[in-house]
C-alpha cells in the first residue's frame, strides 16, 4: 500500500506513469468510466477547499466509484476533539482511499501511520501539496510536450508558496530546466529550497526582482498570488503587489508559445483580460487536474 | 569549586557553555536517583568556557547520549569503570530522534495531536541541521 504525501515520494517514472495515463483518460474517457466501481474515496477536508475537494470528487464519480466525508472541521469529530490518528483509523475502515487536507502540517503523515487504506496529502497548510504539483506537471506536459530543455520562471511570492517549491523539487529532476525566480527581496525562494534542489544539482538558474525582464527567455510562467500579510509596510506591499501584475501588455514580451500557469485562486496578479490569451493555460489547468487525480487514484488503488 | 570523581557513571563534557540544562532535560536526568554534578562556565583552553555534566550511577551507561549530537558534535562522553577511565567517545549525529526534542512551529500536527512521537530528522543541506519529520521546520 502506497500513500501520497510529498510529490517526491513518485519517482520520475511514476510521474511520468501518471501523466501517461491522465492523457489516456483524456483521450478514451469512456473506457475508464467503470474502472472504481463499488470504490470508495472519501474527503476529509478539515478546512475549506473548492477546487480540490471538488476535483478529487469528481475524479472518483468519473472512474465509477462513489465519495463520502466531510468539507469543514466543523461538520467532523473533530469539533469534538478527535484526534486526527483517530479520524484516519476509523475512516479508512469506511473507505478504501482517503483525500485529506488538513490545515496543520503533517497531519496526512499522521493519518498515514494509522490508515489501512492510502492516504493522499490534498495540502497540509503551508507545508505539501503534491497533487497541485502533479497538475502543473500534467499541464505542462500537455500544453508543451516536455519538461527537457524548459526555461520556467516562477513569479510572486516565492517564500511562502508551497506548491512553488514543491514544482522546483519536481522539475529539478528534469534534464536540462532552468528556472528564473521572479520575486521581490522579501519573497525569495528560501535558501535551503533553492540548496537541495537547485544549486546542489548544478541547474542553471537566476533570480530577478523584474517580470518584464525574464519575460522573453520563458517558457513557462508560474504566477502566484503576493499576499498581503507577508508585509510590514503596505506602501512596500502597494508597490511590489502591482510589479507582478499580469497584463496583455506583458504578454507581449513573450515567447509565442509561452503558457501561464497558476494554482488559483488569483486576486488581481493576472488580469483578466490575459484569460482570452490562449497561452493563458489556468483554466485548463484546474480541469486537468481531475484527469491526474483519476491517474492517481487508479494508481494507488492498484487499479489497471 | 570540587567536584569529586566519580568511581561508575559518565562524564558528559564539552558542552558548549549554558546548554547543561537542556541535556539534562533532554536525558531526564531529575529521574536518576544519584549524585548529579552539574558544572556551568568551567574554564576551558579550547572552548574558553564549557559545561561539564557528571553522573555517578551504573544507570548511567543506559542513557542514550548519541541524540546529544543533536546539541553539539564538540561533546564527549567518557565512562568510568571502577574509577578509571573505560571509553572516551565523540557524539555522532543521530539519523533521526524521537520523543527528545518538541518541533516548535505552531502550524506543525504535534503542536495539537497527541500521542504521536516527535521526530527530527538530520537534513543532508548542512551539517548538524535536523528538521521535524512531519512540518520540516528546522529545529530551533
Amino acid at each position: 500500500m502506497r500513500h501520497l504525501i510529498d510529490i517526491m515520494d513518485l519517482s520520475v517514472e511514476e510521474i511520468d506513469g501518471l501523466i501517461a495515463k491522465a492523457s489516456d483518460i483524456v483521450a478514451h474517457p469512456d473506457a475508464y468510466r467503470e474502472k472504481c466501481r463499488y470504490k470508495k474515496l472519501a474527503t476529509l477536508f478539515f478546512e475549506p477547499s473548492t477546487r480540490t475537494r471538488l476535483s478529487f470528487e469528481a475524479a472518483m464519480l468519473e472512474l465509477g466509484g462513489q465519495v463520502l466525508g466531510f468539507s469543514e472541521a466543523s461538520s467532523s469529530s473533530a469539533a469534538k476533539g478527535e484526534s486526527v490518528a483517530d479520524t484516519a483509523a476509523i475512516v479508512s475502515g469506511y473507505a478504501d482511499i482517503i483525500a485529506m487536507r488538513h490545515p496543520k502540517e503533517g497531519a496526512p503523515l499522521v493519518a498515514a501511520s494509522r490508515s489501512d487504506v492510502p492516504i493522499i496529502n490534498a495540502g497540509d497548510g503551508g507545508h505539501f501539496h503534491p497533487t497541485q504539483t502533479l497538475t502543473d506537471l500534467f499541464t505542462i506536459s500537455r500544453e508543451l510536450g516536455r519538461f527537457e530543455g524548459l526555461t520556467v520562471g516562477l513569479c510572486g511570492d516565492l517564500k511562502f508558496g508551497r506548491t512553488v517549491h514543491s514544482l522546483i523539487a519536481a522539475l529539478s529532476r528534469y534534464a536540462g530546466i532552468r528556472f528564473v525566480l521572479i520575486s521581490p527581496e522579501e519573497l525569495k525562494v528560501p535558501s535551503y529550497v533553492k540548496n537541495k534542489y537547485i544549486k546542489e544539482k548544478g541547474i542553471p538558474y537566476r533570480q530577478t526582482t523584474s517580470l518584464d525582464d525574464a519575460m522573453s527567455e520563458l517558457d513557462v510562467l508560474y504566477m502566484t498570488r503576493v499576499q498581503k500579510e507577508r508585509f510590514f509596510n503596505e506602501e512596500d506591499y502597494l508597490r511590489l503587489r502591482d510589479s507582478y501584475i499580469l497584463t496583455p501588455e506583458k504578454m507581449t514580451l513573450a515567447k509565442k508559445d509561452m503558457v501561464v500557469l497558476h494554482p488559483l485562486p488569483r486576486v488581481n496578479e493576472i488580469t483578466t483580460d490575459v484569460d482570452l490569451d490562449p497561452r493563458a493555460a489556468y483554466f485548463r489547468q484546474a480541469k486537468n487536474g481531475k484527469f491526474i487525480r483519476m491517474a492517481l487514484i487508479m494508481k494507488l488503488l492498484e487499479v489497471e | 569549586m570540587r567536584v569529586d570523581s566519580i568511581k561508575n557513571g559518565i562524564v558528559i563534557d564539552h558542552i558548549d557553555a549554558g546548554r547543561a540544562m537542556e541535556i539534562y532535560d533532554m536525558l531526564s536526568l531529575d529521574k536518576l536517583d544519584c549524585p548529579i554534578a552539574i558544572l556551568k562556565n568551567v574554564p576551558s583552553a579550547k572552548m574558553g568556557k564549557k559545561d561539564i555534566i557528571k553522573i555517578d550511577s551504573e544507570a548511567a551507561f543506559a542513557l542514550p547520549v548519541d541524540v546529544l549530537g543533536v546539541i553539539s558534535r564538540n561533546i564527549t562522553v567518557v565512562t568510568v569503570k571502577e574509577g578509571e577511565v573505560a571509553d572516551k567517545r565523540h557524539v555522532s549525529l543521530p539519523l533521526e530522534i524521537s520523543d527528545f526534542l518538541r518541533c516548535k512551529n505552531p502550524r506543525c500536527i504535534t503542536s495539537t495531536e497527541q500521542g504521536i512521537h516527535h521526530r527530527f530528522r538530520l537534513s543532508p543541506e548542512k551539517e548538524g541541521v535536523y528538521r521535524c519529520v512531519y512540518c520540516d521546520a528546522k529545529r530551533a
